[in-house]
Formats: C-alpha cells, structure tokens, sequence
C-alpha cells in the first residue's frame, strides 16, 4: 500500500478541487454576462481527475492538459487569475490574448505544455518530452490527458506507440467522461474498458473511479514512481462523468436523466468532504477556513481580469517569429561525454544474444505444426495484473553498452516486476454506463459450394441460369426473406443507447446493471 | 545558450561534393557542435535512411541521439516538438516529404503556433526528398511546399545545390522556429560542387543571384534552377541575355531581391516544379506588382507543372513537369514585349 497521505496532502486535494469548481462557477457568471469571450467548457464533476493525477507529480515534472483539467493547471502553480484573463481575451493573459482558455503553458518554470483543440496531438509531444528529459539525465515524469473521444485519434495510437517503443517516461491519463460532445463512448469504442488499449501496446495500466480523489492520487503517483524508475509508459483509464454540456452553449439533453442522478450522488468534492469529516481529519472551522481563502483568492484575481485592458489591436502582428526574444538552451544533468563522440558510439549491427535457442516461445510456435496464431496466448483480461512480464529495461545508455541492443534481446521469462510501491488494490469501479454492447450478429455460416466469380452477381444473366447461382447462398436468402422486417436483419441491428436507456428505467436498474457489469469485469 | 558546448568546426575545402554528403555533413558537424542537436525519423540508424542521408550519425552519435521511429509521422514530429521545448534541437526526416502530409496538422497547428500562441519556440528541422524527375511516381515526387508557405510561423528553404543544402541546413538547426528544409532528391547525387572551407553558413531568407543579365528576370528554386540555368545558356546564344536568381528560402521570401532584379530587367518568368495553381508564382506576381508594377514590360509569365498528380509513366512525367524547352519557350515569347 502506498504511504498515507498527510493531512496537509489531504487538505491541498480539497483546496484545489473547491478553487477549481469555484473558479468555474465564477466563469458561467461571467459567461452570462458577456464577459467571456468564447467558449467556456465545463470540468463539474471531473474535479477529482485533474487535481488527484496533477498533485502526484512533483515540479520538475512536466504536464499538458487538456481544456478541462483546469484544476491539474491549479496544482502545478497557475494563479486562477491566468484562467480569469486568458477567457476574457485580456492583454494581462498568459498569451496576451492570442488564445483562450486552458490554452497557455510556461516552458521555464510551471513545466506546462499548451493544450491545442485537436485532440491526441498532446500524447506524441509529450513523449518527446519524456524523451528528452531522460536523453538530459533529469529524470523526469511526462503526464498529458486525453477523453475517451480523443483516444480514437491517429495521433493517440502514434504517439503511444512512440512512447512504448522507447520505454519513455510518460503517464497517460485517460479521463473517460462517458461523452465526446454528444457520442457516448459505447458509439465510438468497441472495449468494454479504455485502459484495454494498453495490451496491444504492451504497456501496464489500471483503471480508477475518477471521483474517488485519493484513488485518482495514489494510482497516480504510483504510475509516475513506475515511469521514474523506467518502467514506463503507464496508461491510467479515470472512469468519472463530464456534468455539463460539451460547452456552455450545450443544454446535452442527449443524456439520460438518470446518467446524471447516478453520478450526482457520487460527485468527488462532497464525497470527499464526507471522507474527511468521517476521518476526523478536518472539522467545520478548518473548512470554512479554507473555503474563505479560496473565496478572498477568487475575489482579487477576478477584480484583477475585469479591470485588464484588452490587447492594443497591432499586437496581433507581433511573434509570429521567435526573433531571439527566446534563450533556447538545453540543461544536461549528465556528463557530456557519454552523448559525444567518441563516448556515443556504437557498433549498429543488432545483436541476438542466444538465437537461436533465445527465440523461447517463438521457436516453439515456429516448429508447431499448427502455425502461428493459435499458439498465441489471449491477452490478459487485467493489463495491471500481467504476471510473467518482461520487466520493461531502462533505456540504458548505448555508449555503455555497445554490443547490447534492447530491442534485440528476445523475450524470455522473467518474474514480474516489484513495484517500488505496491499497486492501488482495484477499487470497485462505478457502475458507469448501462449495458449497451453492441450485439454480436449471427450470421448463417455460409454452404460450402463454389464462391461467385468476382463481377458475377444476380443480374448477370448468364449466371443467373448456371447451377452456381443455386447455392450462392446471400441470393438466395435475401429472396426467401423478402420482408426487411424478418428476424435476420433485424439481427444485424445494433441497439440504440438510447431506446436502451429508456428501457432501463430509472437508476435503481441502472445501478443493478452496473453491479452485473462489475462481477463481470471484476474489476 | 547551448553555444558553450560548441566544438569548433575546422573542415578543409572539398571538391566534388554532391548534396547527399552535403546535408550528411551539415548533420555531422551540428550534432557534433553541440549535443542538443538530434536526429528522428524512420530507418535513419542502422539504415542510415532511405537515401542514405544519415549514413553513419548512428555509429557516431548513439541511439539516444540517433532516434528511430516506428511508422508513425505525427509520432515524429509531435515527439521532436516535444524534445525542442526542453531545449533540444530535433532534425526530423521525412521519409519522403510527400508523408508530411501525415503530419500536417501536428506542423501546422501546433508547431508553427506555439510560438505567436504561447511564447514557445519550436526550434525543429523537418527535412526529406521531395521533387520529381525520378519516376517515382504520385506518392513519392510531391512539392508540398506551399502549403506550409501559406503557414505562418514556419520557415521553408529548397535549396538548389549542396554548399547552399549544406550552408542552409547548418542555419537551419541554428534557428530558432522550426524550418521545413526540402530536398531535391533529382540533385541528391546528380551535381557536385567545392565545398568551402570551416563552418560554412548560408543565411535563410537571401536569395542568390545565379547569373546576370539584363533582358530578364528568371526566378526560380531548387532542380528548376538548372533547368533555367540550361534554357539561359540556349537564350543567350540567340542574344537574350536572362539574369536567373535562386530563391532558396521561400518563406520568408526575399521580396528585395525580387523587386531589385525586375527593377532592372523589367521582364519576369517564373519557374517552379510545384503546380500551377497556388503555386508561389502568383504570390511573386502579387509583390512584383504591389512593387515594381510601374517598371514591368510585359506580363509576368510562369512555367510551371501542370495542375494534375505527379504521373508515373515517364512520357507522362515528362509531360508533367517543366524542362528546358519549355523555359525557352516561354522566355522567347516574353523577350518580344
């Protein structure tokens, strides 16, 4: 089990996560009354992801957040008045008012990359940062987000690819909000669980409430402890639930009544109220104590967004360029010989340390006579769990090593790695989405008989009249079965969520479904 | 400043050059100038890329500096943005440059911006063969080049011989925003040159006059500029004198050059291997006449590819692109105004 977390570690997850939802309630106000220039997307509900990943990494570390991990920007040093000016356009912004949002970063000292609007982009930068901070010898930590809607992008599968290829340093946050704007996630994703995704990248990764705050951190912390000791990348799926629409201007009345009850009566900052109370580890005065900071921090920082002036209009021309109005240097904690020659070479021809007798299971599946594929073992249903493992290998310093090629070193059997901390015992997760998997369709198995020549096809008269035609068997069904609202295409329907939802009626079922799925999935 | 790493580069003068060894030079002597200077891209190692360009970095510089990739460009890119905001200085290759299309949002909207958004510079080079002539067909003989002109934040050179490629690659990891840098793969072993002595530098956003003359103007860049330098030998013996410049850079253009040259030939054609439409010849037409409308003879004419694919089949290709007779053609026409 991890270490206890401090009472002051436990107050700082409240001060954050209340100054996050505080700070948004004060920008809807100010978005009524015009006073926010675009859009403002909301995190209510979502507090407990961006304060709970961002506070178990330390400062040299470095994040990337997404819109809505405005609290993550909190804990690593943001003022709430950036957050203020930068929705108001203001000329006292982190970016002047050339952007808005959660869209600025600070490369010297907070160690924040900018967000941009096409999702997935983060997860390959931030894998060049993870990159780079081993190639320096600072033994850092990289941690960006992503949604369940932006882990269907190419740049995800690229970037993460990336990042397990090079064994780099870098934590994954996948915050499953149950809605890319409108598509809930059983419309785009055909796994049961995001963090699903990590075996076919061979990396580790774990599931957690994403309401829950100190499971968030200690799941956290533990993933960034892993990577910094070269066990990385990680991949964290948060199941939590996006509270409002996909922005203001979005009532989403696409979800369902009782999606919103359920995850109402789990929201993470009066759980956690309660779980401190409970513990005995804050009382009344101390909350009003902090509730009153955050309320005195909130009121100056607001005062000081309305009272910026706007940008003079002929500064929109000014930087396009970095004219050497930036120090661009490269701070190495390492000795400067292993990564110039003649301390960087090496032999490149790859070396096979025992082939072929290395080769393990693969020769084996080799020399079967059944091939490939049925050798295969089925993927690990707890990615977490995987026992027999490869210990993932530092990326070791070639100039030390030079007839020794990671990549090359056949898998062989070895004991699974010990974690420096132990693993975050999986908590029960949430019933989070009604049952709504797609029906496997059942398909008649096709008659053995002759295929159809390609380009040859019912209407081809020559064709129609040869015996093949009698046993091409999709002809001949779709004639039998003339009414399309015969049983067999009914089974190549997948059901709706919606009709599903309507169906399930009321959160009592839908929290009964829930329980069923967590048997199931045991997790 | 990473400039106190620096080793000082004491090459002799080469002859016989070609712009491979060129750009393999420029790698070498930057990642060996300084260590934050590394190289990413696919089979660039062991390999030493698909045109052998980074030939030998790997057994110099080591896998952390020599970093290959799987097949994954955005991949690339992202991650050599990345390593560049932690001070580093990537060189990506491009496999071929017509996969940057495979990027183009990670250059476009995150790399070219970050610096006017958010203060952060992206000091990366993007580098590959482009160009066709080489048969190699629609997907491997792109000019993609304008759509990152049309990018602002983004700085993009298509040098024409190997001490430019050499000189112009140098200035480009040097440089502080991240810089597209085409090769032309036709010229990749097809000319050799001297190479000049010690850290040889060329800066970006000058172009060069080729030669002198004082009928007109030929303004071009990369392979065409041979091919406008062979239809100005033809030109010059039926008594048309043709001044050829070489743009180099092409954004940021040099707008001088351009004006000072039609200034003084009153006569403009412009030849470029990209397509017709969108192609820079009309951004060139637009400052020659925003600068130098009042001294031009004649109409500004181009001779450019026609707006199709790249083909494949030779006739085709040769059909496609513009050559000598067709420069020739076009500058005769031009001469009679």
């Amino acid at each position: 089990m991890s270490q206890p977390l401090t009472r002051e570690q436990h107050l700082n997850l409240y001060y954050y996560m209340q100054l996050n939802r505080q700070l948004e309630e004060r920008m809807v106000r100010l978005f009524r009354q015009n006073k926010i220039v675009g859009g403002l997307y909301s995190s209510l509900g979502q507090e407990a992801v961006s304060v709970g990943t961002a506070s178990a990494v330390e400062k040299r570390d470095w994040i990337a957040p997404m819109i809505r991990n405005i609290g993550a920007l909190l804990v690593k040093g943001v003022p709430p008045r950036d957050i203020f000016t930068q929705h108001m356009a203001k000329y006292t912004s982190p970016t002047k008012g050339k952007d808005g949002t959660s869209h600025f970063g600070d490369l010297k000292d907070l160690h924040i990359v900018s967000p941009i609007s096409m999702l997935g982009d983060l997860i390959p930068v931030m894998t060049g940062v993870a990159m780079a901070g081993r190639y320096l010898g600072q033994n850092i930590v990289a941690l960006t987000w992503i949604g369940d809607g932006g882990s269907s992008t190419g740049a995800f599968h690229e970037g993460l690819g990336l990042a397990a290829a090079q064994k780099a340093p870098f934590v994954l946050i996948v915050e499953n909000n149950q809605w890319a704007y409108s598509t809930p996630v059983s419309r785009q994703v055909p796994v049961k669980n995001l963090a699903d995704r990590a075996v076919a990248y061979g990396i580790q990764s774990s599931i957690v409430d994403g309401n829950d705050v100190v499971a968030v951190f200690n799941n956290t912390k533990y993933a960034v402890e892993e990577c910094r000791a070269g066990r990385g990348p990680r991949l964290i799926e948060v199941k939590t639930m996006r509270m409002r629409g996909h922005a203001q201007h979005d009532p989403a009345e696409y979800v369902p009544k009782e999606m919103f009850d359920f995850w109402k009566s789990r929201d993470p900052i009066v759980l956690y109220e309660k779980f401190l109370t409970d513990n005995k580890i804050w009382d009344a005065k101390t909350k009003s104590e902090l509730d009153a900071k955050i309320e005195k921090l909130l009121d100056v920082d607001q005062q000081f967004a309305e009272d910026s002036p706007m940008p003079p209009p002929e500064f929109a021309a000014e930087g396009v360029y970095c004219d050497g109005c930036h120090d661009i240097s490269a701070e190495f904690k390492r000795p400067m010989s292993e990564v110039t020659p003649p301390g960087s070479g090496i032999d490149i021809t790859y070396k096979l340390s025992d082939f072929p007798a290395g080769m393990g299971d693969a020769a084996s599946v080799l020399k079967s006579a059944n091939g490939g594929h049925s050798q295969h073992q089925k993927p690990q249903q707890k990615p977490q769990q995987q026992a027999g493992a490869p210990r993932p290998v530092l990326h070791a310093n070639p100039a030390r090593q030079p007839n020794t090629v990671q990549q090359a070193k056949p898998a062989q059997p070895q004991p699974a790695p010990r974690p420096a901390v132990a693993p975050v015992p999986p908590k029960p997760v949430p019933p989070i989405y009604p049952e709504d998997e797609f029906v496997e369709p059942e398909r008649a198995a096709e008659p053995e008989g002759p295929r159809v020549p390609f380009g040859r096809g019912p209407k081809d008269k020559a064709f129609r009249d040869t015996a093949e035609a009698k046993v091409y068997s999709r002809v001949q069904k779709g004639r039998n079965s003339a009414a399309p609202a015969n049983g067999n295409s009914k089974n190549f329907t997948p059901k709706s969520p919606a009709k599903n939802f309507s169906k399930s009626g009321g959160a009592k079922s839908f929290g009964k479904q829930g329980g069923k799925s967590q048997g199931k999935g045991g997790r | 400043m990473a400039s106190h790493f620096a080793t000082p580069i004491a090459a002799p003068a080469q002859t016989g050059v070609t712009m491979v060894e060129a750009i393999r030079q420029a790698m070498m002597e930057e990642m060996q100038r300084d260590p934050a200077v590394v190289a990413i891209g696919e089979d660039i190692g062991a390999y030493g890329g698909a045109f052998k360009v980074t030939d030998g970095l790997l057994a110099k510089f080591g896998r952390e500096r020599v970093i290959e990739t799987p097949i994954a460009e955005t991949a690339i890119i992202g991650a050599a943005c990345g390593m560049s905001f932690l001070g580093l200085r990537p060189v990506a290759e491009m496999q071929f440059i017509d996969f940057i299309a495979c990027c183009f949002n990670q250059i476009t909207n995150f790399v070219a911006k970050s610096h006017y958004l958010w203060g952060a510079p992206v000091p990366i080079v993007v580098r590959g063969p482009s160009g066709g002539g080489v048969h190699g067909g629609p997907f491997h003989s792109a000019n993609p080049e304008m759509y990152f002109v049309h990018t602002p934040g983004l700085k993009v050179i298509y040098p024409s011989t190997p001490a430019d490629a050499k000189g112009l690659l140098k200035s480009a990891i040097r440089d502080n925003n991240p810089v597209l840098f085409f090769e032309h793969k036709y010229l990749y072993r097809r000319i050799k040159e001297e190479m000049p002595a010690g850290d040889h530098l060329v800066p970006i956003g000058k172009a060069a006059i080729r030669r002198e003359g004082r009928d007109l103007t030929i303004l071009s860049y990369a392979a065409m500029v041979h091919t406008s330098m062979e239809a100005a030998e033809q030109l010059a013996k039926e008594g048309i004198e043709v001044e050829v410049i070489d743009l180099r850079t092409l954004l940021p253009l040099d707008r001088d050059a351009i004006i000072t040259s039609v200034k003084k030939t009153n006569k403009l054609l412009v030849v470029h291997e990209d397509t017709k439409t969108g192609g820079i010849a009309g951004e060139i037409a637009a400052i020659v006449c925003e600068g130098a409308f009042e001294d031009l003879d004649g109409p500004i004419a181009r001779v450019t590819a026609i707006d199709t694919p790249v083909p494949y089949s030779p006739t085709l290709e040769e059909y496609f692109m513009p050559n000598t007779e067709k420069v020739v053609a076009a500058a005769r026409e031009l001469a009679k105004y």
